[in-house]
């Protein structure tokens, strides 16, 4: 069965103006959250294709975090907002 | 445990004793998530005007572990921007971390027998036994090497049913992703 990716709007920089320096969504590792409900969260929250939403989940555990998504700073509160919701260890930043 | 449901949901068998622990281990989020950040009584409806308008404009995260674990500030290093989201977001966060363990609550066969959940509702069952499973590994300090800790633990240590009920958690989470995750 599928996944419908809704709950977030992924930044449309087409209608956005785009900063010079991008805000991000960072997910930090915890010892608690599983390596299958964290791929799916990406997945289902994203709507990244399994492979994508895997590799990230794999990037989080093996490097303490990883940049799970980008586009404006209301967007990535929205997700960090959707992500806390999950229980996933998430916050914001502007990329340096 | 949950198996893929032909109706796009997700469906399995719950023991009473089953039924019952997550009765037990869930019900306490409800308390959790409704209580007031300076943990005063509620009193006159003009006290609660007054704390209204002394609303804090930068609340900090919550002193309490667990409940900073479960409502985290969304920025580091930048508790100015982390006040700033934790006084517009904090409160629905709570709600949502409510209607989840209500799901939960609602969905529970009484005395044991089959749960039946649309897609919906076992993606609240995800969230909600997550944040159980949150909130015990804060007060059980697991680690990455959870199967260590539980191996070196005497089981008549107090602490060891807590650990079990963690890790029974654990399987019927992933049992739900599995389910639900096509």
């Amino acid at each position: 069965m599928s996944v419908a990716p809704a709950e977030v709007d992924l930044p449309r920089s087409a209608d956005e103006s785009v900063p010079d320096k991008p805000w991000v969504t960072i997910v930090w590792n915890d010892p608690v959250n599983l390596m299958s409900y964290v791929t799916y969260v990406f997945e289902h929250v994203f709507g990244y294709p399994r492979p994508k939403a895997e590799k990230l989940m794999l990037d989080v555990h093996h490097r303490g975090k990883a940049i799970v998504a980008n586009g404006t700073r209301e967007a990535m509160e929205r997700n960090v907002e959707v992500l806390h919701g999950y229980g996933l260890w998430a916050t914001v930043r502007q990329d340096a | 445990m949950f198996r893929p449901s032909k109706e796009g949901g997700v469906s399995a068998w719950l023991s009473a004793g089953e039924a019952e622990l997550l009765r037990m281990l869930v019900t306490p989020i409800l308390d959790m998530m409704a209580g007031d950040r300076k943990d005063q009584p509620r009193r006159s409806i003009l006290d609660e005007l007054e704390a209204l308008l002394d609303t804090d404009p930068r609340p900090q995260a919550p002193t309490d572990p667990v409940l900073a674990r479960l409502l985290p500030d969304a920025y580091r290093d930048d508790p100015e921007s982390a006040g700033e989201f934790r006084r517009y977001t904090e409160g629905s966060l709570r709600e949502a971390k409510k209607y989840f363990a209500q799901t939960v609550l609602d969905t529970l066969p009484e005395n044991g027998g089959r749960v039946k959940l649309t897609a919906d509702q076992a993606r609240d069952w995800m969230r909600s036994l997550n944040d159980v499973r949150l909130a015990f590994g804060v007060q059980l300090e697991v680690t990455e090497e959870f199967e260590e800790q539980l191996a070196a633990l005497d089981p008549e240590d107090p602490k060891f049913a807590a650990f079990d009920a963690y890790r029974w958690l654990a399987g019927v989470q992933e049992s739900l992703v599995r389910a639900l995750g096509r």
